[in-house]
């Protein structure tokens, strides 16, 4: 059985998301979306599931000031506790302050760092990687969206150019 | 248009018949003269005097403090005052050079040994020694109620300016979601008037020596060879003086006050207007605001608060008390609004204007944060004695409230609304905005309590009822100008967008 599916070619955003409010209420399943910028909305219209990114981060944060606390306390309180400049090193909460800068750096860097690395690595992007985009105006005035066929090739069409689209494809997927 | 519900009215009256009694209570229970010192001194002393570790504790303690603010900070206990006076010259070298802890342990054998020179040299002056701790503690008792009066009210009046200072910003901004909250905003501004005249008479008072609150106006401080002469603060005389004082303050409170009267009545007339010119004359006048405000805000927290402790200076001061003061007032706006919104008069506030007040509690309450602890580390890590003796009473003498404050104004609000489904549920907002005005009420006894009662403070009757009664107050005031008024404005350019705002 080949691996059909639909292109349908959009100019405008509003237009899109009217689109996408139809099939979805056609009960079509939408593969994909593209668009060359952010639409607002969209991801509402089509019924994704809000990203967990930030909680991530305030995971990481959490390891980032823990690593933050553990490295000062081994450093300048367990390892060799000198009085430098008369700074109480007998623990770690009586020289608090002048390791809360270096806690405060870790936490947000390993926050913005770790979370941008979930980022690349859950959206599959880094240097060299194919790009995926299945036509080139997708990335600069043309929305398309993405509906996989079963057997129903021709009502799709028709109701995909009903929908405003500017061109409707068919495409064998491999 | 809003009506005041009955029982929210008998619940502000209530409020403030309770705060009167409670604040009667605590001007009639402080004592008249040193007769009833003498008399809680000895009830207290069976506890006091137990073992070498209290006097180890209030030693290092008067050690810390640098010899010219000796006489006026820190009570010393009857017995030891002598042998610490001694052990001051001797003690201080070393404890300066070294940490508190160092010092502390060296202090018991040291104690001893110079507790005998001590006594044997000093029993002549001990009597007269006597007499000035006593009289150092009548003054802070003395002081407790007004303290209490004074924290409250200021607080209060904070809030509604820290309101007013918010309004303008938005009206500057051009922002397109609070337009729906401007009446609010404004209702809550009309405490300010009231509260303005409340804290005015406070400082009259004061300047007219009916209390001890501000150390610089006592008498003969700036005279020389005076008893109370203090070079220290004779030297900063040319601005802390009473008449340059009191019309800086005048000054400062007319100058909001009028503002907020001329903001509100070109609000009220843009309703019935046929074009935007009164927009635009308030879009000029919140301008023009922000800038006295942000001058006299600054001078303010010098005057009204800074100079309860004249020996001491921090630069950032100003922006640590604004930052306070703002995110009380963001979560005022946004606790009556939810309240308001709960009896279904903000037909337009959705949850995504509340969600955009949470932000800004939290962000503020951040910020506070970031002011707090960069003025406190800051002079942490330099320790110079004349500026590190603020944080070493708050430490040692307040440390449960010092502490106490980071806790409620950073650590809850940080973990509770970080989180963007919580932003937007209503009872959450509620006990955070609870616990941060709770905490901030504290930022603000943490300022000015150690400067006026010392170690004399507690949160007692006085303390309670002047929050109670001034709550009181507010919540009529504040709720009689809602229904002075219609809660949405009608013509603002940007009201559309506010009704519609989602996010």
């Amino acid at each position: 059985m080949s691996n059909k599916v639909i292109h349908a070619i959009y100019n405008d955003d509003d237009i899109l998301m009217d689109a996408v409010k139809k099939t979805r209420a056609a009960h079509h399943h939408i593969e994909e979306v593209f668009t060359p910028f952010p639409v607002h909305g969209l991801d509402k219209a089509m019924g994704l599931a809000p990203t967990r990114l930030a909680i991530c981060a305030f995971i990481y944060g959490c390891i980032g000031i823990s690593f933050g606390t553990w490295m000062m306390n081994y450093i300048m309180i367990q390892d060799w506790p000198q009085d430098i400049g008369g700074k109480p090193s007998f623990s770690y909460i009586e020289n608090m302050p002048a390791f809360v800068p270096i806690m405060f750096e870790e936490t947000v860097f390993f926050a913005a760092h770790l979370m941008v690395i979930t980022f690349y690595m859950r959206s599959r992007l880094w240097p060299f990687k194919e790009a995926e985009n299945p036509d080139v105006r997708t990335t600069d005035d043309h929305f398309l969206m993405e509906v996989a066929v079963h057997n129903n090739e021709k009502e799709l069409v028709s109701f995909f150019e009903n929908t405003g689209a500017v061109e409707v494809k068919v495409i064998d997927k491999h | 248009m809003y009506t005041f519900s009955s029982k929210l009215k008998t619940f502000s009256l209530v409020l403030m018949v309770v705060g009167l009694l409670g604040i009667g209570y605590g001007f009639l229970s402080a004592p008249k003269n040193s007769q009833d010192v003498e008399a809680l001194l000895a009830a207290d002393s069976h506890g006091e005097h137990h073992g070498a570790a209290a006097a180890t504790e209030e030693h290092a303690q008067a050690v810390e403090t640098p010899a010219a603010e000796a006489p006026a900070t820190t009570a010393v206990s009857q017995d030891t005052a002598k042998v610490e006076v001694a052990k001051e010259i001797t003690a201080e070298e070393t404890a300066v050079k070294d940490t508190a802890v160092a010092a502390a342990a060296v202090e018991p054998a040291q104690a001893v040994a110079e507790a005998q020179v001590a006594t044997s040299e000093h029993n002549v002056d001990a009597h007269a020694e006597h007499e000035e701790h006593v009289n150092h503690v009548l003054h802070q008792l003395q002081n407790k109620p007004w303290s209490a009066l004074y924290v409250a009210c200021i607080f209060f009046m904070l809030v509604s300016l820290g309101v007013l200072a918010f309004y303008a910003i938005q009206q500057v901004a051009q922002s397109g979601w609070s337009p729906v909250l401007f009446r609010v905003m404004q209702g809550i501004t009309a405490y300010l008037p009231v509260g303005s005249v409340i804290f005015f008479i406070i400082l009259v008072l004061s300047g007219l020596h009916f209390n001890h609150l501000f150390v610089w106006l006592g008498e003969g401080v700036t005279t020389v060879g005076h008893e109370n002469y203090d070079k220290i603060i004779a030297n900063k005389s040319g601005y802390l003086n009473f008449p340059f004082w009191i019309i800086r303050a005048a000054i400062f409170l007319v100058g909001w006050n009028l503002y907020r009267y001329f903001s509100r009545k070109n609000c009220l007339a843009q309703d019935e207007a046929t074009d935007d010119s009164y927009y635009k004359k308030n879009f000029k006048m919140s301008a023009g605001f922000l800038v006295f405000f942000i001058v006299t805000e600054s001078i303010m927290s010098w005057d009204w608060i800074m100079s309860i402790d004249p020996h001491w200076f921090s630069t950032l001061f100003g922006w640590y008390v604004f930052a306070s003061f703002i995110v009380s007032a963001v979560t005022t706006i946004c606790l009556v609004s939810l309240y308001l919104k709960s009896r279904g008069y903000l037909e337009h506030v959705n949850t995504s204007h509340i969600h955009d007040l949470a932000k800004f509690m939290f962000g503020f309450s951040v910020f506070w944060t970031y002011l707090w602890f960069s003025q406190f580390m800051l002079i942490w890590y330099a320790d110079i004695p004349e500026e590190v003796t603020y944080f070493v009473t708050r430490i040692q003498v307040y440390n449960l409230p010092f502490f106490g404050a980071v806790v409620m104004n950073f650590v809850f609000p940080l973990l509770i609304l970080i989180n963007t489904d919580f932003k937007r549920i209503s009872w959450v907002l509620i006990m955070a905005g609870t616990v941060i005005l709770l905490g901030h009420y504290i930022d603000f006894f943490n300022m000015i309590m150690p400067g006026t009662v010392g170690d004399q403070w507690f949160i007692g009757v006085p303390e309670i009822s002047s929050v109670l009664f001034f709550f009181g107050l507010f919540i009529y005031v504040v709720f009689t100008a809602l229904t002075k008024a219609p809660l949405l404005p009608k013509r603002n350019p940007f009201i559309e967008e506010s009704k519609h705002f989602h996010y």
